[in-house]
């Protein structure tokens, strides 16, 4: 035991310095690499001066070394390998394993006699709420993230499930949670108190599931972001339950800095926090409002990619709106390839990136950093939009409902008041798509109508490609 | 077949446009429309009968004749009294009319029972009209055609070039009034290979200056409360004071100076004296693109190129005439625009309706009765309408900056609610849970304040860095896999009640999930940071 008591707690508040430090670092590029590293360190810390203190004997440490070399080694390998479109993905899936494991130590703890033995009948309560709360928390998360993942992944649909009466639904599992917590805290003996744990359990797994179900595919920014506050809510939660105010601490810096950063999201796209969670975006309000929207379509402009490049060659002022389309295609390295090339032949070229571009918060940013774009070319939304009528070209790549001028013009569309990049004022507008298809809202776009306005049909990369080599001749 | 469109021969002296030309004939009749065209209308702008005829429109002789088979007029300039006389009841006029100015033509079309849409009382600040903005179109072209004049009567290149002849410098060109005109003045000039200057009263338009490769000169005066924003407010006496001197500088420097400077139904302001002209380098030019209204220079004749102390001052007043096939092709293509608004069927019937506030704003004469000015009630309600947007918009602006304070009543109450809560947690809850409900409530603030600044790009590094925190959640798991036994028993021994093997393979299980997303969550932060670069 190399740590005492005391040693352990002064390590954890160092640990938890270091988080602090970690977050704070990671608000801005500079010192973001930096942020990482003192959550490693942080880390480190914690672990060691854990498995080395005063809470765990030497009987535990093989099992310790041996459970975390296997983790590890799955985890570095899976960030080694992973590619960089995957990344929402990625991190829902890793949601959903903080998610089992605060299950897993609720229900560990809760058949722990040693771990509650020396509590008054008072602390005792407060244990087993704090334990059945953990538990609820861990469930949720993990099979909301699971969804999560499916939906990221394309392997669930993501057009929002709605169930009929679903609200009352999720009320009815609210009083059976609450039902079987009172059953739960009165129960005497661990045997009796396990049956409605476990149905709880049971309860709060299909809760995540119906609840991240019903939330459309162009809310998952949020969502994801939310499962990221709620896994650290099940961290705090289990560190209430086991009196450890290092994980109180840090699940609750993960808690509330998840929180607001869903907040700063469904700001971002002029949404209550509440009718995002609420889900069925796009399907209830939705359809009658686009039937009787003023904008009737009409013919688009189709554009080839030889006719692209041209208008990129004569352009003074050129700006990229990336969206899914583009991570999809994998896209991002022919656009930077476009974008030395232009830059070379003195084109003033630039990115603008919705706050909700993509399938997590940053997305874009991710992908267009990992393209090797120099972040100073690439604007936040604010930044670029007073600038479209000054542009002579705005190219859309894989991108619609953030470009959506209904949000402007139609109060009774569903996306209304949601701010867009105003690519439409730009001289010459070039939007790449597949297709006709709609965006995740299910709203026509009518910027595809205007007269400023190409389309440009094709694979985003098979087309960018093409733009490319009619650049270079 | 739907109404007949009829474009008549331009009688105004010295006007060359024509109201439509054979590619937007072809369009209107594919909106159902029938188009007629007078005899020898499109010559002056170069189109002929015959490409009027092989668009598909009818060619008819004579004034009378057109006027009398339309059913709606297509024209450029306002009617003469004369084409007033040839209209009949029912029948629509398009055209520019300028109201305001001409009320006695307003009676005469009221009187003839006809409907008339003026080109130029569009609400042009309805981003759907853009399309049909002849006004805007029109200016363009002139804008245009200004800096054609001045190069053409200036004596030397635009561009500065070094040969074997020896050094040419560039020509200064300074733009008064960065309106639609101006601005294409400035884009004309600066692709000559000029230095552009440029003022405006309106400081906004500043970034739109530069944008075109002009330098934007300030007038060296602050104006106070100039909040109302009006742009063709008349300035105060030391704001024109500071105005004049840099003019004057101005007119020292430069070789050419184009005025577009003109304030709605007043005459255009007197920007050049006498005196600045004469300061003049001989050779220079003046182009007064605002003869028409007096001119922005006290020496202009309107209508003519004239040289007043060795300064060619050009004082034209049908700039777009000039330029006629270009600008009888936009005005043309506004006037299309418009009709596909008016006629959202395609079937070639008309819908002057007013509910639509374009075609409220346009239409000034409604089957006889005078329906000018619109009611200001529309543009005001769609100026409430857009303001919620802006709104709107100025909100999610504070993204990634701290946010405005709350609201009082809404602050009070999250108080209260706090207040509340607290107060039943202190009184229900032992002392050993106050201790960590204290930690817990104060690192929820520690986490709000420390990432409410974070930049948007790094929201997804910010969210797997904080996924990986998460998995501190292992610490639960390491203390529970063998902790020391309370009985004070040796390790490893049964104490008969805790069911050690089931409590250690759910922590060993925890373990490896967390140490999953440990390891993974910061190896992956670490690969997407790395590729953030300047």
């Amino acid at each position: 035991m190399l740590f005492s008591e005391n040693l352990a707690t002064v390590a954890y508040i160092g640990a938890t310095i270091l988080f602090i430090l970690s977050l704070g670092g990671l608000s801005n590029p500079a010192s973001s690499r930096r942020g990482n590293l003192y959550g490693m360190i942080g880390m480190t810390i914690a672990v060691v001066a854990t498995v080395f203190g005063p809470r765990v004997t030497p009987a535990g440490i093989g099992w310790i070394v041996g459970a975390m070399a296997v983790g590890g080694s799955i985890g570095i390998y899976a960030a080694r390998t992973v590619q960089m479109t995957q990344m929402p993905e990625l991190v829902a899936l890793m949601h959903s394993l903080v998610g089992l494991a605060a299950v897993l130590v609720g229900y560990a703890s809760y058949v722990d006699p040693s771990a509650s033995a020396s509590f008054t009948a008072a602390e005792k309560t407060i244990h087993h709420v704090e334990v059945y709360i953990g538990v609820l928390i861990g469930a949720v998360t993990l099979s909301g993230s699971l969804i999560a993942f499916g939906k990221l992944s394309a392997r669930i649909s993501g057009t929002p499930l709605i169930l009929p009466g679903k609200h009352f639904l999720n009320l009815a599992a609210l009083l059976l949670v609450i039902f079987f917590g009172a059953q739960f805290l009165g129960a005497h003996s661990v045997t009796n108190g396990m049956t409605p744990l476990v149905i709880m359990t049971v309860i709060a797994l299909l809760f995540g599931v119906h609840m991240v179900m019903s939330i459309g595919g162009a809310d998952m920014p949020v969502v994801v972001s939310m499962l990221n506050s709620y896994s650290g809510w099940a961290a705090a939660a289990t560190g209430f339950m086991l009196s450890n105010d290092l994980l109180i601490v840090t699940g609750a810096l993960v808690g509330s800095s998840g929180a607001i950063l869903s907040y700063i999201m469904c700001r971002a796209m002029n949404r209550h926090f509440l009718s995002v969670i609420g889900g069925g975006f796009g399907t209830s309000g939705g359809t009658p409002a686009a039937a009787t929207s003023g904008e009737p379509a009409g013919e688009v402009t189709p554009v080839s990619a030889v006719e692209t490049a041209e208008l990129l060659r004569d352009a003074k002022s050129v700006v990229i709106v990336p969206g899914y389309g583009m991570a999809v295609a994998q896209a991002q390295h022919t656009v930077y390839e476009i974008t030395k090339l232009l830059r070379e032949k003195g084109v003033n070229i630039r990115f603008g990136i919705h706050p909700v571009a993509g399938r997590m918060p940053g997305h874009m940013n991710v992908l267009l950093a990992e393209a090797k774009v120099p972040y100073d070319i690439v604007m936040e939304m604010d930044e670029i939009n007073d600038d479209f009528p000054v542009t002579d070209v705005c190219m859309v790549i894989g991108a619609n409902d953030i470009v959506n001028p209904s949000a402007q013009d139609d109060p009774g569309s569903p996306i209304a008041g949601m701010p867009v990049l105003e690519v439409w004022k730009a001289k010459t507008s070039i939007v790449m798509k597949r297709g006709m298809a709609s965006g995740y809202a299910g709203v026509d776009n009518p910027l595809f109508y205007k007269d400023n306005n190409r389309m440009l049909f094709g694979d985003a990369k098979k087309m960018l490609d093409e733009v490319l080599a009619a650049l270079k001749t | 077949m739907g109404l007949k469109i009829g474009i008549p021969k331009e009688i105004f002296a010295g006007e060359k446009r024509v109201a439509s030309v054979p590619d937007v004939v072809e369009k209107l009749i594919k909106l159902g429309f029938a188009v007629a065209v007078e005899s020898g209308a499109g010559d002056p702008a170069n189109f002929s009968d015959e490409s009027y005829r092989a668009a598909g429109a009818e060619v008819i002789d004579g004034a009378a004749n057109l006027w009398a088979a339309a059913d709606i007029v297509f024209k450029v300039r306002g009617p003469s009294t004369d084409e007033v006389a040839l209209m009949h009841v029912g029948q629509t006029l398009i055209s520019f009319v300028w109201p305001a100015q001409n009320p006695e033509l307003m009676q005469q079309l009221a009187a003839k029972q006809v409907t008339v849409l003026a080109i130029d009382a569009l609400p042009r600040m309805l981003s759907r009209a853009q399309k049909m903005d002849a006004l805007t179109s029109q200016a363009g072209v002139t804008g245009y055609r200004a800096v054609i004049e001045a190069a053409n009567v200036f004596g030397r290149f635009f561009n500065g070039q070094i040969t074997a002849a020896g050094k040419v410098p560039p020509a200064k060109v300074f733009i008064a009034g960065a309106g639609v005109a101006g601005l294409a003045a400035i884009g004309t000039a600066a692709s000559l290979g000029a230095i552009v200057r440029a003022n405006d009263t309106r400081a906004e338009v500043a970034d739109q200056v530069v944008s075109l490769g002009g330098e934007f000169v300030k007038v060296d005066f602050v104006e106070e409360g100039s909040g109302g924003g009006g742009y063709a407010k008349v300035m105060s006496e030391g704001f024109q004071q500071a105005q004049r001197e840099m003019y004057a500088k101005q007119a020292r420097e430069v070789d050419i100076i184009i005025t577009t400077a003109l304030i709605p139904g007043k005459p255009a302001p007197k920007l050049i004296t006498a005196e600045m002209v004469k300061s003049m380098k001989p050779g220079s030019v003046i182009v007064d693109m605002a003869a028409e209204q007096g001119g922005n220079c006290e020496l202009t004749e309107p209508g003519q190129a004239v040289v007043r102390h060795g300064v060619t001052i050009v004082g034209y007043t049908d700039l777009a005439s000039r330029l006629a096939k270009q600008s009888s092709t936009l005005y043309g293509t506004n006037l299309f625009r418009l009709s596909e608004e008016l006629c959202k069927t395609k079937d070639g019937v008309i819908d002057v309706n007013m509910e639509d506030d374009a075609i409220r704003g346009l239409t000034v004469i409604k089957d006889g009765n005078i329906s000018w000015p619109p009611p200001p009630l529309k543009p005001a309600a769609a100026s409430v309408a857009a303001k919620p947007v802006a709104a709107v918009q100025k909100k999610a602006q504070g993204h990634g900056a701290p946010s405005e304070p709350m609201a009082g009543n809404t602050l009070a109450i999250m108080f209260g609610v706090a207040a509340a809560l607290f107060w039943f947690v202190g009184a229900n809850a032992p002392a050993a849970f106050l201790g960590h409900f204290t930690v817990f409530v104060l690192a929820c603030f520690v986490g709000y304040m420390v990432v409410w600044n974070v930049t948007p790009a790094l929201h997804t590094p910010l969210m797997s860095v904080t996924n990986a925190i998460s998995s501190i959640i292992a610490i639960g798991a390491l203390v529970q896999i063998a902790p020391p036994l309370l009985t004070g028993l040796p390790p490893g021994s049964v104490t008969g009640e805790r069911p050690d093997e089931l409590i250690r393979w759910l922590s060993v299980a925890a373990i490896v999930l967390t140490a999953i997303n440990m390891f993974g969550g910061f190896a992956v932060t670490q690969r997407m940071l790395a590729m953030f670069r300047k």
